[in-house]
């Protein structure tokens, strides 16, 4: 595996500078799709009639692959990391609107009282008691959201080598170089990896009344494991809240 | 408008609707690839989802095995698999199971193992055998749960097989991945226009097995 790190000078990067770029393509687009599905999601709260619709909707957007979405985007934004970033943004409201819906509403009607109870207005209440009650399940959205943008990013090396680290399958290929596509795998996938502990440290840290760990038969790496499987997270996780 | 304009002219083209790579035979040999992988990805979802769902064991190693299926970059793989293996349907196919085995899995697991327990404690009391709790108790109660996790699966496989055209696999990949190298927009736009068709009918499908398999009773209380 000799030039592992050696990459083609028509990169433009060194390693670490594929991985910021790849970084910056794939974590910008989920916190747009937070920043937008916030608001989305508490106006599915306030009216429940619409959490259909817009659930719906996602799914439909969520369907069109990446591919194609790029493709039609090029006509308006061109070949940049913006034509990358959009697609990955509307992606992530797939899970996360839902991720916070399931999160507000799963506040106790109790603890909804009695904040009210001690003068909470309604932005206070919904900024205190229940996005810090929700942290849990928006995390875990987060999680599967952030995961699968970065892989996705590859894809948009498609578009004239606007993927950063999948830009480096293209240069496997047409120089020749094996070594540098298990770059780009593995690279990919231990950024992935990495980001989905960093966003569980992030809920702990948000989440210090929470029990940590679960004492459940498993030994605690196998915990830690069960923690990264998003789905069952949530659940899990609303359990302990109640 | 602009798009609209192209996708007009792909698709009023005679010469793209018939023929080696006309939209007949690339759209037959997309829905191939789907449908072998999805075959596939259940075949090995399925079974291990429903019975570590039944027991209620094994969670852990699920969640860690989905993460990991999830970290790895399906693209990236499928050009790894392509340069170690060759160029054939077997490298194409790694991926896209590997892509879709995580959401049956998981989701099969997590729909089995969250059914109410006092139905199945009840058909336990009746004398049932555990592989008729499993079929007749708790697969009808977690099939729409199921048929999302089939439903996310045969979505993210219909997406990535149009990628696989990079690696010079024929399905409506082709098109966009051809035009986008002979600078023939309309022929990307138009091969855009039938992927994004085609996963909205997969949408339709699963929306219309779900509702005719899924019990009234259950559809009501779901």
């Amino acid at each position: 595996m000799s030039g592992f790190f050696d990459l083609p000078s028509d990169l433009q990067h060194s390693w670490l500078g594929l991985i910021g770029l790849h970084l910056r393509e794939a974590l910008l687009p989920v916190l747009a799709g937070l920043l937008v599905s916030l608001p989305i999601a508490q106006l599915c709260v306030r009216f429940r009639w619409l959490y259909a619709p817009v659930l719906g909707l996602t799914t439909v957007l969520y369907a069109i692959p990446s591919l194609a979405f790029f493709v039609v985007l090029i006509d308006y934004t061109g070949q940049t990391e913006l034509t990358v970033m959009i697609p990955l943004a509307v992606y992530s409201l797939v899970v996360l609107v839902p991720a916070i819906v399931d999160g507000v509403r799963s506040v106790p009607q109790e603890t909804l009282a009695a904040a009210t109870a001690m003068g909470f207005g309604p932005v206070r209440r919904y900024v205190q008691v229940q996005l810090p009650i929700a942290v849990p399940a928006i995390i875990a959205g987060l999680r599967v959201a952030t995961v699968s943008s970065i892989s996705l990013v590859s894809v948009g090396m498609l578009i004239g080598n606007q993927g950063a680290l999948g830009n480096l399958l293209n240069d496997a290929n047409i120089y020749h170089r094996p070594e540098l596509a298990v770059n780009s795998v593995v690279t990919t996938a231990a950024l992935a990896i990495l980001a989905d502990a960093a966003l569980v440290l992030v809920r702990r840290l948000l989440t210090p009344w929470m029990p940590h760990g679960t004492r459940r038969r498993a030994p605690a790496e196998a915990a830690d494991a069960a923690e990264a499987g998003p789905e069952p997270a949530v659940p899990a996780l609303e359990d302990t809240v109640r | 408008m602009n798009v609209l304009h192209f996708v007009n002219a792909f698709f009023s083209d005679s010469a793209h609707w018939h023929g080696y790579d006309g939209i007949p035979t690339r759209l037959i040999q997309h829905i191939r690839y789907c449908l072998i992988a999805l075959v596939l990805a259940a075949a090995i979802g399925l079974p291990v989802g429903l019975v570590t769902g039944h027991y209620g064991r094994g969670g852990n190693a699920l969640a860690f095995i989905a993460t990991a299926g999830r970290a790895l970059p399906s693209f990236g793989l499928l050009v790894l698999m392509t340069i170690m293996v060759g160029f054939g349907l077997v490298p194409v196919m790694v991926p896209l199971v590997v892509l879709a085995v995580p959401p049956i899995l998981v989701t099969s697991y997590e729909s089995v193992r969250s059914v109410d327990p006092s139905p199945v404690d009840a058909a336990r009391g009746m004398g049932m055998q555990e592989s008729r709790i499993l079929f007749q108790v708790e697969l009808p109660v977690a099939l729409p749960l199921i048929l999302s996790g089939l439903r996310s699966g045969a979505i993210q496989i219909v997406s990535t097989a149009t990628i696989a055209a990079y690696v010079g696999i024929g399905g409506l990949g082709r098109y966009v991945i051809d035009g986008l190298y002979q600078r023939d927009y309309e022929k990307v736009v138009g091969g855009a226009t039938l992927v994004a068709a085609l996963a909205l009918a997969t949408l339709a499908v699963f929306w219309a097995v779900a509702r005719c398999t899924v019990s009234p009773g259950v559809r009501r209380s779901g």
